[in-house]
């Protein structure tokens, strides 16, 4: 019984706990890309430095609420700094969508054109960012570390096997919950909501039916530098900040988009999670866990891991050709691609 | 007295007319039926004076307000409506939230709209929470055609309202239309099935090769025999 | 054979020019460098317009074909471990076996079983029993290997042959990749293509990343054999050493003191042996440019090119004539993805290393397709173009900036915190300057520097 409590700590703390955080970092990211594909029908290879520009505001604002002794005790001063972050990329979005992608959606370019003005975008931010901030790894947390340290809770149990729960995968999971929440209920409750879905559905009857494309648009940027921002900066809050990751977050949130179905913002989330729980249940050894739930001779001698880590990327792009197999719309019904 | 007048339009696509100096009218409380030949122009002729294309010539009235280079949505504004052929719901939302868009530009209570358009339509009120992309053929044109209602039009236009559904389904839409026009509404529609169409107009215009032909009123139309001949199977 | 336009000739001066300029500012030496990367860079340039300007196919797989490319390389050259064969050669090759007898099953049940969940369901247990089998052979087998004198060895090794042969080869491996993706990925829409091609070949370069017995993985292979003499060698052959001396005769008879004169001439020699190094490998790039350049634009021009490119500007007229558009797609993207194979091998040719690490796709992906883009897409001469400028502007954007900062910062004390902050930002500046040069020609210049001919035929 102990051994069987043991091995589901482990599961806990080395797969659930990581992918409940890590998925909700994705998913808040692939709503973001998913959100743009709807509204504005391009695959924004810009979304992740979009991320990156949010974590770099926020973090810019807690050095500077640090240097004025302004915190939140055991809570991470990122929180006080996050709106200004949001503020500066619902601008930086805003303002890439006024100087650059409006003029080709006023033209119809195709989707693919759209996809390469963004690498633009993209290219011009990571190096905005690059000077701004350069590219070195930057730890921002501060307030109480950990919510449950992995040696107390095995004095609180008697168990071998310890728990960790860091404040910042409560706070991940905390916010992630109250966005989505928002952000469903904005999209099936308002009226300006439903007339984004509208827009996403059937473009010209939105028209017809006098739904403002300029507005819609607005306010599809609107959330997406909210959605960005907040991704990006618990994302690094989590995993430390360093700027170049971003760049290569953009894979597996597109590959989250895409499995959920792209431009289905359901799909987006649950896409999210599962990339996050397949990248880490497949790179993970299982080794400690059938230890603890085998009996001895039956206790295995190798890793017990199905792919090493090296593949963690690998992973989620697996994922998505085989569901573009066998689905191609994706798991939700997104757009007909 | 509300009326939407086309004169002398000319228009089309990529710098090719395909209507040429066409003339339309439409006025509160009758139905109008534009009838032809297949590439005739019909739809050309209804989204010209909508401003879904730009005229090369000619200009568009309503009620004695010249609005030809207006935009579609503010012409919707105005009290035009209009019903596509095609892709003429939000099938991804639900029946009610298709009407609910169709009131988008009202601020006043829809409710009563909605529930008009209920009375109008009951098979609708019982799909209203189904998503609008699993309804029969009909049942969509229904939604559609509600969806147009939602904004209280004074003039309604509809393109092909009863392509690809099945004669019983197309009484049952006429007769709707009969009773929209008893609200006052102004009806200009595009028909295929011009004998039955002609048989419910006011007014009717045949089209042939993107000019005016003919025009009179239902019943003359329909008892006009080169007419019979042409396009109505003799 | 085609002639060029007035601007064309513009263009290609333009080129030549820059490269002189560099080489009176910064050297010979750095010039060719950059000449030679720039060959490089238009190469792949080629191969990926092949698809995307011929016939529309979008291609962001290029890292991968890029990186089994130098995978070529080292499995030509590199000479045969003997070692490794002996203890884990019969486990790759069982597995290999193994490997194709699980994808000829697969592929026969795909056939046999026509319900769809059945089929799922078959597929899956064979594919998971088969993996298991498979895999017990193979990491026996690369773990043996792995354990050969790893410090050095540690992989299978190569065939030991000439390093030119690899050039071909590589187009061969990337086509093969190619084939793979383009049976899996194409038929998607474009943008998502893209997205799918881009992570096949995050796939790719992991692989090889990881793969140590296959390719050394981040062990890197070193000291792959040039196909141009050695520096070394150079500097002591007597009829290169007498060239050096016939070509700076006059120079040297100023020199009185003997002394001094055979340093100078020895230093002469040393400068000498490299930029003939750098020169023997641009005309051997060029070499290689030019045949494909020629094709490409032979290809363009005929029924071929005509069929491809109306598949590219209406697809549904094209299919609706008959054409078989998914099969047609597949052959360009298969062509293009060589190409870039062949690309990839010269590249590490080049460098006499591989360093799968070094491939990123989300880094230098996009700048071929910048190069793409600003030469002008579905134009040869235009993807060379793009190529040099693009190349181009990408090393010398660095002393460029620093110029610029420092003219703008004049004013400024020589310690200013911005001042010094910019100074350290400076390799960043290209990116910049990269995304500024895509957003302009995408809004001024959408058909690129060169656009594509309009032909009416």
């Amino acid at each position: 019984m102990i051994d069987f409590l043991n091995s589901i700590i482990v599961l806990l703390n080395f797969i659930i706990i990581p992918g409940i955080s890590y998925g909700s970092q994705l998913a808040l990211g692939a709503l973001g890309v998913t959100f743009v594909y709807a509204i504005l029908r391009f695959a924004n290879f810009a979304h992740g430095e979009i991320m990156s520009f949010g974590a770099m505001i926020t973090i810019l604002f807690t050095w500077f609420f640090q240097s004025q002794n302004i915190g939140l005790g055991i809570l991470p001063t990122a929180l006080l700094a996050l709106p200004v972050g949001i503020i500066a990329t619902i601008i930086l979005c805003i303002i890439s969508d006024k100087f650059v992608f409006q003029y080709y959606r006023y033209q119809k370019s195709v989707p693919v054109v759209l996809a390469m003005v963004s690498i633009g975008v993209m290219f011009v931010i990571n190096a905005i960012i690059r000077i701004i901030i350069g590219t070195e790894t930057i730890k921002f947390s501060d307030g109480q570390k950990f919510i449950m340290k992995a040696k107390q809770f095995k004095v609180m149990t008697g168990l071998n096997e310890g728990l960790a729960l860091k404040s910042s995968q409560v706070i991940t999971i905390l916010i992630t919950i109250v966005l989505l929440t928002f952000t469903f209920w904005f999209l099936q409750k308002t009226k300006t909501g439903k007339s984004m879905r509208a827009f996403s559905d059937n473009e010209d009857l939105a028209l017809l039916s006098g739904i403002n494309p300029d507005r819609v648009v607005f306010i599809t940027w609107a959330i997406v530098g909210v959605l960005a921002c907040v991704a990006g900066s618990l994302y690094g809050l989590d995993k430390n900040y360093k700027p170049l990751i971003y760049l290569n977050l953009v894979l597996p949130i597109f590959a989250s988009a895409i499995v959920g179905g792209i431009g289905n913002p359901f799909g987006a989330v649950v896409g999210g999670y599962i990339i996050a729980f397949s990248e880490i249940m497949i790179t993970y050894a299982y080794k400690k866990f059938f230890v603890y739930l085998l009996p001895g001779p039956l206790e295995p001698s190798g890793l017990v891991q199905i792919l090493s880590t090296d593949y963690k990327f690998a992973v989620s792009f697996s994922i998505l050709v085989i569901v573009l197999l066998i689905r191609p719309s994706g798991l939700f019904r997104g757009r007909v691609l | 007295m509300n009326n939407l007048i086309g004169k002398n339009l000319t228009a089309g696509y990529g710098g090719v007319d395909i209507i040429k100096d066409i003339n339309l009218e439409v006025n509160e409380g009758e139905i109008v039926v534009i009838v032809g030949p297949n590439g005739a122009g019909k739809s050309t002729a209804m989204k010209a004076l909508l401003g879904m294309l730009s005229l090369t010539s000619g200009s568009v009235e309503y009620s004695n307000e010249e609005i030809s280079s207006m935009l579609p949505q503010n012409r919707i504004n105005l009290g035009l409506a209009f019903v596509p052929q095609t892709n003429n719901v939000f099938t991804g939302m639900t029946v009610e939230e298709n009407l609910e868009m169709g009131g988008f530009l009202r601020d006043d209570d829809i409710i009563h709209t909605i529930n008009d358009v209920y009375d109008l339509f009951p098979i609708l009120k019982e799909k209203r929470n189904q998503s609008a992309g699993e309804l029969s053929g009909g049942q969509r044109q229904q939604v559609a055609f509600g969806r147009a209602l939602m904004t209280q039009p004074k003039i309604l236009m509809l393109d092909e309202p009863t392509a690809g559904v099945s004669p019983i389904v197309m009484d049952e839409l006429f007769s709707r239309i009969i009773e929209v026009r008893k609200t006052g509404v102004g009806i200009l529609m595009v028909e295929q099935n011009a004998k039955q169409a002609l048989g419910i107009a006011d007014r009717g215009y045949v089209l042939v090769n993107g000019k005016n032909s003919r025009e009179g009123t239902g019943q003359e139309l329909l008892n006009n025999p080169e007419v019979r001949k042409s396009f109505l199977g003799g | 054979m085609m002639k060029f336009e007035r601007y064309e000739w513009l263009a290609i001066s333009i080129m030549f020019s820059l490269f002189i300029l560099v080489g009176l500012i910064q050297g010979w030496s750095v010039s060719l460098v950059i000449l030679n990367m720039c060959i490089i860079s238009a190469i792949m340039t080629m191969g990926v317009n092949i698809s995307w300007g011929y016939a529309g196919v979008i291609n962001f797989g290029v890292m991968g074909f890029l990186a089994m490319g130098g995978l070529a390389a080292v499995i030509v050259s590199y000479p045969p471990i003997t070692e490794s064969w002996k203890v884990g050669g019969t486990g790759i090759g069982i597995s290999f076996v193994l490997l194709v007898v699980l994808v000829i099953s697969v592929m026969y049940i795909n056939k046999a079983v026509k319900e769809k969940r059945n089929r799922y369901i078959s597929n899956g247990i064979v594919i998971v029993f088969g993996i298991l089998v498979i895999r017990f052979f193979y990491l026996n087998a690369t773990a043996n290997i792995e354990d050969v004198n790893p410090a050095i060895a540690g992989f299978l090794g190569g065939l030991g042959l000439p390093i030119i042969f690899s050039w071909i080869v590589g187009g061969f491996f990337a086509a093969g990749v190619a084939f793979i993706i383009g049976k899996v990925a194409l038929g998607l829409r474009s943008d998502y293509l893209a997205i799918v091609t881009l992570g096949i070949s995050e796939i790719v370069v992991s692989v090889l990343k990881h793969e140590e017995w296959l390719s050394r993985g981040v062990k890197n292979v070193i000291g792959l054999k040039r196909p141009v003499p050695y520096e070394i060698n150079l500097q002591n052959t007597d009829w290169f050493i007498s060239l050096i001396t016939y070509i700076n005769t006059s120079k040297l008879n100023n020199i009185i003191d003997v002394g001094d004169r055979d340093e100078a001439l020895n230093k002469l020699i040393i400068e000498g042996s490299s930029i003939f190094v750098k020169l023997s490998y641009a005309s051997l790039f060029f070499i290689v440019m030019f045949i494909i350049f020629y094709f490409a634009n032979k290809a363009q021009l005929s029924p071929w090119g005509r069929m491809m490119r109306a598949i590219r500007d209406n697809e549904i007229a094209a299919s609706a004539m008959g054409k078989d558009v998914v099969k047609q797609h597949l052959i360009i993207f298969v062509i293009g993805a060589a190409i870039v194979g062949v690309a990839g091998a010269m590249l590490v040719t080049l460098d006499g290393l591989f360093t799968p690490s070094a491939y990123r796709p989300l880094r230098f992906t996009f700048i071929i397709w910048i190069m793409v883009i600003v030469g002008g897409s579905g134009n040869n001469l235009g993807a060379i173009f793009g190529g040099f400028v693009i190349w181009f502007s990408w090393i010398e954007a660095a002393p460029l900036t620093t110029f610029i900062i420092n003219q703008i910062t004049t004013g400024l004390d020589s310690n200013n915190p911005l001042r010094l902050h910019l100074l350290d930002s400076v390799p960043y500046f290209r990116y910049l300057l990269m995304g500024s040069i895509l957003l302009l020609i995408l809004r001024y210049r959408p058909k690129g520097i060169i656009p594509e001919r309009v032909r009416h035929s």
